[in-house]
Order: structure tokens, then C-alpha cells, then sequence
């Protein structure tokens, strides 16, 4: 062991690499490690992100879905509801439109009936006139029993 | 030195191997310089930092490459250790000097992994030096250099951080307590914890380094007992690399966690 000048030279070049590291080395491959551990977090903290979007699309896509289901359910038994309405109500035009068509037919019926009464009565009256006529001219004056004859007619 | 090495007793070899390129600047045994330890920790220095810094130099944020990607993993490995350790601004000054101190340490130790014999043969025929070593933190010059460096830089850290009446008073009233007749206590406890951190600091990397140059030595020296003698010590040698693989790295990293422990501890006060 002998220690010489070897010693002093050793510690100044030793000083001199530490001052280069220090210097030199350090910092650029510092700052590139941490800009890049800057990138990878603010990488993970998007992607973090994403995911949290994602969960909330789909959990209001749901909810859109859900609701759409609920208002169509909705319309759909609001429209079978206006149909069996508009149902009962056609049939009940058809019951008053039927009533009248049947009331009107009766009151056709009718008036056909008196006319033919009419008709007959004037017929009875002509034949009683006529067969009265055929008795009578043999032993009363048509126009002597004139009055009588008029009475008679309006009886039938 | 020279009749060593024409006998080549096994004396000679090992001491042979392990005899530093010296070279005298003034009188004295102190105003010596290891050329070799200085020349290769240097060159192996600017390899390794030069090629963090081309790496580095245009590191992008975006998706990085496969050369980058590799520097990051030493690079975060390293600031792993220290955030658990290190409480504060680390990345002004903590930080970058264990990651310069691991690997440099680290890459220091591994020149352990190359043959003795072979790199002898390239340090004879190519550099022309009949002596010359490889491993920089073998020699202890480099360990205390390192270790004494820390040692500095954590007396500065504790009179910055603390004031130099902070650090003061912890040296008087720290571990035992205030009281006066503690005082001389505290005092000598902390002197010695002073004295043992470089110490131990230092001589567990040289220690380690050394003891395993010596073994590659010694093996290698069964080589002179003929063929078997060769392939024994080969295998043997092949089985020592493979366990050096972990103590090279496990030291370095030692030494680098040490580093941030003191350097921490300096910024905490008791």
C-alpha cells in the first residue's frame, strides 16, 4: 500500500466525471423520464376519463330508452283506449241512424197504408154508391136521396 | 525487478503483476504518479460517461429506444436507491454523482475480467511497458481518492446544511446527549466515526478488488506445472470469473449505496 500522488490526481478526475454527470448527464435524461411520466399520466387520466363518459352514455342511453319505452307503452294504450271510443261511438250513430231509417220506414209504411185505406174507402164508397145506384134506380130518385147517399159515404 | 522476471519464480510473476507503471515527478516516495491506474480509470471514465452523455444527449420523452431504454433502467435504478435513501433535492447534486460513482467504480472493476497474462501481453507488445495494472480500484490510490472525495463533499454537506455551529455542536452533543461531561464522549466517538467512514469506505472496494486480482494470479501460476496443471487452472479460473461477476457489481453498488448513506447522513441532523 503505498499512497502517492496517484491519490490526488484520482480524487481531481473523480471531481471532474461527477461534475459532468451533474452536469451533463442528469438533467436531459431527467427531464425526458419526466416529461414522458407526465405524458403516460395525463394518458391514463383521459383514458380514466373515457371511461367515465362511456359509463354515463350508457347509463342515459338506458334511461332514453327506458323512457321512450314507457311514452310508446303510453301511446300505444291511449290510441287502443280512442279506438274502442271511436268504436262505441260509431256504434251508437249507426243505432240512431238505423232508429231513424227504421222510424222513417214506418212512417212510409204508414202513410202508404192510409193512402191505400183512403183509396179503398173512396173504392167501398163507389161500389156502395154503385150498388146502391143499381137498387135504388129502380125504385128511388138519385137525386132525391142525394143528401142522404153524401152522408153515407162519409160514414165509411 | 529484472531478475524476477527472467527466473519467473512464481514470487516473481505475481509481484511481477502486480507492480504499478510508476512515474517519479519529484524526490519522495509521496510525489509518485500510477500512470497506468490513471490512464485507464480516465479513459475508462470517458468511455462510460461519454457514452451516457451521446445517449442521453438527444433522449426523447416519446417511445425511447433500445440504447436509451437501457441507459433509463441504470439511470432510474440508481435514483431508486437514492430516493430511499436521500430525502431532499437529490437530483442537484446526490443523484448524478452515485450514478457517476457506480459506474465508474463498476466499470473499474470489471477491467478485473480481462486474462492477467493476455492484457500483460498487450500491455507489453502494444503500450511497450513492462508493467503495467489494469485494475484501477485494485490499487488503493483510487479507493481513497474516492472515498476521501465522499469524505469532503459530507463535512461540506453537514456545515451547509447545518451551519458550521450546527455541525459543531452535533460533533459535541451527539450521540450521548448535551450534557458537558458528555462532551469529550461524543466528541471522541464522532473523530472515530470520521476516521472509520474513509476507511472502511475505501479499503472494502480495494480489499475485494485486490484479493481477487491476487486469485487470478495464483491460479494463473498453476500454468507453470504443465498441461493439467493449465486446464485445472483454467477451469478454477473460468469458476473465480464467473463468482468475480457478482462481486464486481456487488461492490460497486456497495460502494455507491456507502456514497448516498453518508452523503444522507450528512444532510440529517441528529
Amino acid at each position: 500500500m503505498d499512497i502517492n500522488l496517484t491519490l490526488i490526481s484520482q480524487a481531481a478526475t473523480f471531481a471532474i466525471f461527477i461534475w459532468f454527470t451533474v452536469k451533463f448527464v442528469w438533467p436531459y435524461l431527467r427531464t425526458a423520464i419526466d416529461t414522458r411520466q407526465k405524458t403516460i399520466a395525463e394518458g391514463l387520466a383521459a383514458a380514466e376519463r373515457g371511461k367515465l363518459d362511456l359509463e354515463l352514455a350508457s347509463r342515459r342511453s338506458a334511461d332514453v330508452l327506458r323512457e321512450t319505452k314507457d311514452k310508446s307503452a303510453d301511446l300505444l294504450a291511449q290510441a287502443e283506449r280512442r279506438g274502442q271510443q271511436i268504436i262505441e261511438e260509431a256504434k251508437a250513430a249507426a243505432r240512431v241512424e238505423a232508429d231513424k231509417v227504421v222510424a222513417a220506414a214506418k212512417a212510409e209504411i204508414d202513410q202508404e197504408a192510409e193512402r191505400a185505406k183512403q183509396s179503398l174507402r173512396e173504392r167501398v164508397a163507389g161500389l156502395a154508391v154503385a150498388g146502391a145506384e143499381k137498387i135504388l134506380r129502380r125504385e128511388i130518385n138519385a137525386g132525391a136521396h142525394a143528401d142522404m147517399l153524401t152522408a153515407l159515404k162519409q160514414e165509411l | 525487478m529484472s531478475a524476477a522476471e527472467s527466473t519467473l519464480t512464481p514470487t516473481g510473476y505475481i509481484s511481477h503483476h502486480l507492480t504499478f507503471l510508476q512515474k517519479p515527478i519529484s524526490t519522495g516516495d509521496f510525489w509518485v504518479l500510477h500512470v497506468d491506474t490513471i490512464a485507464v480509470s480516465i479513459l475508462l471514465g470517458v468511455i462510460s460517461l461519454g457514452f451516457l452523455w451521446w445517449v442521453v444527449r438527444d433522449a426523447t420523452s416519446g417511445v425511447p429506444s433500445r440504447r436509451q431504454a437501457f441507459v433509463e433502467l441504470a439511470i432510474e435504478f440508481i435514483d431508486n436507491q437514492v430516493k430511499g435513501i436521500f430525502h431532499g433535492d437529490r437530483h442537484s447534486f446526490v443523484a448524478p454523482a452515485a450514478l457517476t460513482v457506480f459506474v465508474w467504480v463498476l466499470m473499474m472493476n470489471a477491467m478485473d475480467f480481462l486474462p492477467v497474462d493476455w492484457m500483460a501481453l498487450f500491455y507489453t507488445h502494444v503500450l511497450g511497458q513492462h508493467t503495467f495494472r489494469g485494475v484501477p480500484t485494485a490499487d488503493v490510490n483510487t479507493t481513497f481518492a474516492l472515498a476521501l472525495a465522499v469524505w469532503f463533499l459530507m463535512i461540506f454537506y453537514s456545515i451547509k446544511v447545518k451551519g458550521l455551529g450546527g455541525w459543531v455542536h452535533e460533533l459535541f452533543c451527539s450521540p450521548f446527549g448535551k450534557h458537558p461531561l458528555l462532551w469529550p464522549a461524543n466528541l471522541l466517538l464522532n473523530i472515530i466515526e470520521y476516521l472509520s467512514k474513509p476507511l472502511s469506505h475505501s479499503l472494502r472496494l480495494y480489499g475485494n478488488m485486490y484479493a481477487g486480482e491476487i486469485i487470478f494470479l495464483l491460479l494463473g501460476v498453476w500454468a507453470a506445472t504443465g498441461l493439467a496443471g493449465t486446464v485445472f487452472g483454467a477451469l478454477l479460473g473460468a469458476g473465480w470469473a464467473i463468482f468475480h461477476i457478482l462481486i464486481v457489481v456487488l461492490q460497486a453498488f456497495i460502494f455507491m449505496m456507502l456514497t448516498v448513506v453518508y452523503l444522507s447522513m450528512a444532510h440529517e441532523s441528529h
